[in-house]
């Protein structure tokens, strides 16, 4: 088994797996054996910055919230595409001019689209 | 059996190191503090100060501060604590885990300070926590916060393995459990722990 070319590698590899479980054994031990456990209810209890939680974390959000996310999309990207616009304007060209109306139009379709779907009535 | 200080300073001279594992122990507990990070009023601006780059309170091991209790070992209660917020604060402490220091950072909190007459204000946040380490000032500037922390340290290295003076969380029959107090009808309730403050007795 020694003489195989492979030994050396299987030596490494369980000296590595030492090396890194051989700590994690160390602390367990050292917390099973000497440092007995204080729990109580407030210890034990969900932290949340001091004050007593209260109800659950498992809530349930509406799904129409998720529509009004897409479509605040729309303004989000149009606003950050427009302000560059707006600034380099004077030094634009005509072609540079149609290629933004053409996005803030795709844009402005899908708006028009959503508040003809009725999406933007909260219901 | 702990080595003999001299025997240990002749051995050192000869290049050879002797040490217990208290001392490890300890040498590595006191060189991780980690605080807990939240400050209550002025004071934590100079408990910040005290982090950054000037005075840098990293030089102690100490840099870390953590946003969760669960994983600090020490709470500077850094400010004023009024009567809403103490709650809070034993909260906290109660959710720390062992073992746990606390350095009362402040006039505020050591004893209610200029605001020790307010209807609102707690006096003294050793009414209900033990502290271990109490610093005047108002504010405390930062070289005596790294005092404060380098006399915190000398406690730990003084504390030993076993024995009456061993470390909370090495002694079974050590208080886990600091009762939280509630707002009562014009105080909190109760006005103070008596297993951590003994209540003086007024002689009139």
């Amino acid at each position: 088994m020694a003489s195989s070319p492979y030994f050396s590698l299987a030596v490494l590899f369980v000296a590595a797996l030492g090396f890194g479980l051989a700590p994690l054994g160390l602390a367990w031990l050292w917390a099973r054996v000497f440092s007995p456990q204080k729990p109580n209810a407030v210890k034990n209890a969900i932290y949340e910055c001091g004050l007593e939680s209260k109800g659950d974390a498992w809530l349930q959000f509406r799904s129409a919230y998720y529509l009004y996310g897409i479509i605040f999309l729309i303004f989000d990207v149009e606003a950050v595409f427009l302000l560059p616009f707006a600034v380099a304007f004077t030094g634009l060209g005509a072609a540079a001019c149609a290629a933004m109306l053409i996005f803030v139009l795709l844009l402005v379709e899908g708006l028009a689209w959503a508040w003809a779907k009725g999406v933007l009535t909260w219901q | 059996m702990a080595v003999d200080q001299n025997l240990k300073i002749e051995l050192g001279k000869q290049g050879i190191f002797v040490t217990t594992i208290e001392e490890l122990y300890n040498w590595g507990r006191r060189s991780s503090v980690w605080p807990m990070q939240f400050g209550l009023a002025c004071c934590a601006i100079e408990m910040i100060a005290t982090t950054m780059a000037r005075y840098d309170l990293a030089r102690f091991g100490a840099e870390v501060f953590r946003p969760s209790p669960r994983q600090a070992d020490l709470m500077i209660v850094s400010g004023t604590v009024t009567k809403k917020m103490a709650p809070q604060v034993v909260r906290l402490y109660n959710q720390m885990a062992e073992p746990r220091y606390v350095i009362a950072m402040g006039a505020c909190a050591i004893s209610g300070g200029p605001f020790k007459q307010g209807y609102n204000v707690l006096k003294g946040i050793d009414r209900y926590i033990p502290v271990d380490v109490h610093i005047p000032g108002c504010p405390p500037r930062p070289e005596a916060l790294i005092q404060a922390f380098m006399t915190l340290q000398k406690k730990i290295d003084g504390q030993h393995l076993t024995g009456d003076d061993r470390p909370r969380h090495l002694d079974p029959n050590a208080q886990g459990e600091f009762p939280v107090p509630e707002q009562g009808e014009h105080d909190l309730e109760p006005p103070s722990n008596p297993g951590v403050w003994p209540v003086p007795i007024t002689i009139r």
